[in-house]
């Protein structure tokens, strides 16, 4: 049971950005928490990312910029070939060490730091992917008394991301992508 | 990664240590970042617990330089951010090529894979014999491997392909002999390279620059840190300098910002004033 969530992360890969502009404009635009949106791609001079998804809400979308506090009601793109952490006062930080899972950004740096920030008030959801980034950072989101989402590997492009995760750590709810925004939309 | 091993306290006491013990201050680093490469070393070294891993940095020299060097991170490429080093070549250079001499202070250059870059390009638009790069950091381990030369071989597809979108017109493996698995790039890219220890967080400025480059450093350092280092940045800079900083950094918040011109496209300042 969630008692409240303060912040929302997303982790895809492979398949995951059809399931986000599906989800994206079904989410209401009076979400009372961040949603953060850590994809993995090709590193670009600059990324239209964050372009192509804010025709698909009304929320304000952006790319992070390093030390920004993190705001309700904004939805956040880690940006490329950084990973993405979250400090203990609520900002977001940019880290160049070397590639996790063959990732920059890493989904498992965003949860790991993030869960230990947001505690019980951390919901994290795991899409579509080819690799098992995520997964370790599920598994501290749990620890860390957190609430883990998987999309439904069998409604997933790459199932391979969300599965492992199920065969890996206690997953609270499975989602099909129709119920991820309802989802989203009902939480505290 | 473990999670009960490293708490934020025990960062805290780490830190404390190396500011009394050593004189080093990360006080002023994200703490994020510096906990997750602690807990990584910590599970790397195997280290059986907190206590011993602390005596061992605190009474073992060597280990402590390993600490520094592994807490921080010194991840680095040739030619990172292609177009960054084309506006360095197409725009930035040629401006300082005017002048009878041109100081770089290249800050925060880990294993030494800009500063080479960066006297590639010098070279190629013949300033190579009339500039001097200081390229500094506070680490002294990575200064030697930067002062060797000599980088994977592995890289080097990568590199090669970083120097072509960069505008690099030759073929980049005329700048190395391939050593077995290393790649030894040439003594004169080396010749006009000073490699010297720099503390951002604690040293002064010691000359005046008219190119200052400090990229995907101060991502690591808190806001108050970073003021800090702009300010030292400022003063080190002669008017009508350049700035470049990292794809994710900006002057923007600090009190230095009136003084700057940006160029157009890419994270590089003019000292206008």
């Amino acid at each position: 049971m969630i008692k409240k969530c303060e912040a929302f992360i997303i982790g895809g890969s492979a398949g995951s950005l059809d399931v986000l502009l599906k989800v994206l404009p079904l989410v209401n635009v009076a979400i009372k928490f961040p949603i953060v949106i850590v994809i993995h791609r090709k590193h670009g001079a600059d990324s239209l990312l964050p372009e192509l998804l804010s025709t698909r809400t009304k929320l304000k979308v952006k790319e992070v910029d390093e030390k920004e506090p993190l705001i309700a009601g904004t939805i956040y793109i880690a940006p490329s070939d950084y990973h993405l952490l979250i400090e203990q006062d609520r900002s977001f930080s940019l880290d160049y060490s070397e590639k996790i899972n063959y990732s920059r950004p890493a989904i498992d740096a965003t949860f790991q730091t993030a869960a230990e920030v947001y505690k019980d008030t951390l919901v994290c959801l795991l899409l579509s992917g080819s690799n098992a980034d995520g997964v370790n950072g599920l598994k501290s989101v749990k620890l860390w008394g957190g609430t883990t989402l998987i999309q439904d590997p069998n409604s997933a492009q790459v199932a391979y991301m969300p599965a492992q995760a199920q065969a890996n750590v206690k997953i609270d709810h499975v989602l099909s992508i129709e119920d991820i925004a309802e989802f989203i939309n009902l939480l505290p | 990664m473990e999670l009960s091993v490293i708490n934020d306290d025990h960062v805290e006491i780490l830190l404390s240590d190396l500011l009394e013990k050593y004189g080093y201050d990360f006080t002023g680093y994200s703490r994020a970042s510096l906990k997750r490469r602690i807990i990584r070393l910590y599970s790397l070294d195997r280290a059986v617990s907190f206590a011993e891993f602390r005596y061992k940095i605190n009474n073992d020299n060597l280990y402590f330089k390993r600490f520094v060097e592994q807490i921080t991170v010194n991840v680095t490429e040739m030619f990172r951010d292609p177009v960054f080093f084309k506006t360095l070549r197409d725009v930035v250079l040629p401006k300082l090529g005017t002048y009878p001499f041109i100081r770089i202070w290249l800050a925060g250059c880990s294993t030494g894979e800009e500063a080479y870059s960066i006297s590639i390009i010098l070279k190629e638009l013949n300033l190579l014999h009339k500039s001097l790069i200081y390229a500094t950091d506070l680490n002294p381990i990575v200064l030697e491997k930067a002062a060797q030369g000599m980088f994977g071989m592995n890289s080097m597809k990568q590199y090669s392909e970083n120097y072509i979108l960069s505008g690099g017109l030759k073929d980049f493996s005329s700048y190395y002999t391939a050593n077995y698995s290393l790649a030894k790039f040439d003594e004169d890219l080396k010749s006009k390279i000073i490699f010297s220890t720099h503390n951002l967080v604690s040293d002064y400025s010691f000359n005046e620059f008219q190119l200052i480059l400090c990229r995907n450093v101060l991502i690591y350092f808190d806001r108050e840190l970073q003021q800090k280092v702009l300010n030292l940045f400022d003063e080190s800079l002669e008017e009508l300098g350049y700035l470049a900083l990292g794809t994710k950094e900006t002057i923007n918040f600090s009190g230095i910002s009136d003084k700057y011109k940006r160029l157009d496209s890419e994270k590089i300042w003019r000292k206008i004033q």
